[in-house]
């Protein structure tokens, strides 16, 4: 994809002699007629188109996907267990149509922040006052050698739910008792910390009843990893994890975790120390934001720098970055942070729309991992912004994991939350049952 | 319901002598508090199941009393004890003022009718002086009528056990329900709370 610069942009666009009259900052009131470009069709962008409808009607709002349909990638783990189907993850648009959305199936190409256009791949070009930009994450392939994206069909990441989500599990099914399941982590930071590990979970939550011989290797990048003494909890619990008949294993970086390479045709993984070959080999590639960011010029290194309060970019004034894709440390790059993130963003454009100041923000995360059928674990943070530092701060003393060594009956409960969590996150964002 | 009244009126004497400015300076509004409950009890409080209890249309108190009970660990929950830590009383007192304004949506469960119907005569016995018109008066306690299953029975589950007080009223009915019955006086309750579907879906 060619990188388009602001120049070419306004004269495809043809548009030059309005950027003048278009340019300004963001409180600039315009009265009616107000238009927000939201670019994007997760969480954090459906979350934000809905909100937008709703706190200012006035408003009019164009969510450019390029699916027609949504996929949720949180709760997918279950799909590799058998647990659900993906169809139960995939969701129409109707709902935020219903609301006067207008959903546009396309993929946005350029952004003009300054005369304030988004080009799409099939050539329209969107005038807004406001853009918000939520693409998710993008694979850095060959960040392992050997791993790009023709050996995704080979090994399949799975991180982007869809036909990787159905590769992982036909090969799952297909695989022998007593077969062996790698899955490689990612270092920091990525999109669902806690992700990895429920998968491993899930596939064992499988296998216990189906392939009791069977093992799962999770080579891992990092030495700590999210939930980790919950999981290891679950999985001593339920897994026989720490004895030698143990389902999981985990490979921490300094014990060789660290996959430098991947070979298809044999699948197997190079590490620090060794090479092991896998009936089902899972590589979760390192992350870096979105695809669109990077073409609109949006980032910093991997990921793209906003001020924390509007999650207004740091690069260009008038869009803004949310969910994965942005730097919200210290949320964690989380579907219900991208909700949060998206009402915060939401707030503060419809105030500067309006010519005043955005107020202050408040940001919640949750988080569940299911680690058996009846095991379910959690994390919660509430978080105010530091203006200074412009860091997301956790409140002292609040939100935090699940507690050790609950009771069964509070962990079970964790599993029935979890799905209320998905059933609500889904419905708040889409506006309504799909 | 007299802290929130102070509150409101104190809230009011600031905002006619120093301007509208101070109220907004520092504090997120109601609106972004409330707005972060989504996720987990659904747009506006009315939650979408299949075990995540509505939060709209709780009366004031109740939601204060729950959540100032779970700040200092003294209600059994999951997670509610790790998020409420995270608000001030000010807060919890403006999300509940929030919410008791939001109208409650419910939607249908599956329910047994036999049992729903044994129920209606248990709740007209022993329930409707405090949980006035079938449950969907929520003065006294939590919604009832139209609340999902799971929830109530995770929270008859802990009042049984002790893991969540109960009013010495409710535990005396709930002592003369199950002693001058044979029954499941319990899931039969259940059963008829989740029959009442409250609002228009």
């Amino acid at each position: 994809m060619k990188k388009i610069n602001r120049r070419d942009f306004a004269c495809l666009g043809g548009a030059a002699a309005a950027c003048g009259l278009t340019i300004g900052f963001p409180g600039v009131v315009r009265g009616a007629g107000r238009r927000v470009v939201v670019v994007g069709g997760g969480v954090g962008g459906c979350t934000a188109a809905r909100y937008l409808r709703r706190m200012d009607p006035g408003v009019e709002v164009t969510l450019i996907t390029a699916e027609p349909r949504y996929t949720a990638c949180f709760m997918s783990n279950e799909v590799l267990s058998g647990e659900r189907t993906l169809d139960s993850l995939t969701f129409g648009y109707e709902g935020l149509k219903k609301l006067g959305v207008q959903v546009l199936i396309d993929r946005v190409v350029g952004l003009d922040p300054v005369a304030r256009k988004a080009r799409t791949a099939s050539g329209a070009i969107l005038d807004f006052d406001a853009c918000l930009v939520s693409p998710g994450v993008d694979f850095k392939w060959n960040s392992i050698e050997g791993y790009d994206e023709k050996a995704s069909e080979i090994a399949p990441h799975a991180w982007s739910a869809g036909p990787q989500t159905i590769a992982l599990r036909k090969q799952i099914e297909a695989m022998p008792d007593g077969g062996k399941v790698v899955i490689v982590a990612p270092r920091d930071p990525f999109k669902c910390p806690p992700g990895p590990y429920e998968r491993a979970s899930q596939i064992a939550m499988y296998c216990r009843h189906r392939k009791p011989k069977s093992k799962i290797v999770i080579l891992d990048a990092k030495d700590t990893f999210s939930k980790q003494g919950l999981f290891v909890e679950g999985w001593t619990k339920l897994y026989g994890y720490g004895t030698d008949k143990s389902m999981i294993e985990w490979v921490s970086a300094a014990n060789g975790g660290k996959v430098s390479a991947f070979d298809p045709t044999t699948r197997t993984v190079t590490t620090e120390f060794d090479k092991l070959q896998g009936n089902v080999v899972n590589i979760i590639p390192a992350q870096k934001a979105g695809k669109i960011a990077f073409e609109a010029d949006l980032v910093d290194g991997d990921w793209c720098p906003v001020d924390k309060k509007t999650f207004e970019s740091k690069r260009h004034r008038g869009i803004y970055v949310l969910g994965d894709a942005c730097d919200a440390a210290k949320m964690p790059k989380s579907a219900y942070a991208a909700n949060s993130q998206a009402k915060v963003a939401v707030a503060a454009i419809v105030a500067r729309l309006k010519g005043r100041e955005p107020g202050e923000a408040s940001y919640v995360n949750t988080c569940y991992s299911i680690v058996g059928e009846e095991f379910g674990i959690s994390v919660a943070g509430i978080y105010y912004l530091d203006a200074a530092s412009n860091m997301i701060e956790p409140i002292k003393d609040s939100g935090g994991i699940s507690p050790a060594n609950a009771s069964p009956e509070i962990r079970k409960r964790e599993v029935s939350y979890a799905h209320s969590w998905l059933d609500n996150v889904i419905d708040d964002m889409l506006g309504g049952p799909a | 319901m007299k802290t929130g009244a102070v509150t409101a009126s104190f809230g009011a004497l600031a905002l006619l002598v120093v301007g509208p400015s101070l109220a907004t300076a520092d504090e997120p509004s109601v609106e972004a508090l409330a707005y972060t409950c989504a996720g987990c009890h659904g747009t506006d409080g009315s939650s979408v199941g299949p075990s995540s209890p509505h939060i709209a249309g709780l009366k004031e108190d109740y939601f204060i009393d729950s959540m100032t009970a779970y700040k200092a660990n003294e209600r059994n929950s999951t997670i509610m004890n790790r998020i409420a830590k995270g608000y001030t009383d000010e807060q919890i007192t403006a999300m509940a003022e929030y919410f008791a304004t939001q109208k409650l949506r419910t939607a249908s469960q599956k329910f047994d009718s036999v049992k729903a119907k044994r129920g209606a005569e248990l709740h007209e016995k022993y329930c409707e002086n405090c949980h006035e018109d079938g449950g969907r008066d929520a003065s006294e306690g939590g919604t009832l009528a139209g609340q999902w299953m799971p929830y109530l029975e995770f929270s008859m589950a802990d009042f049984k056990s002790g893991a969540r007080r109960m009013t010495k009223k409710m535990e005396k009915k709930l002592q003369a329900a199950t002693s001058e019955n044979s029954d499941d006086v319990v899931d039969a309750l259940i059963h008829f709370y989740v029959s009442q579907k409250q609002g228009s879906e």
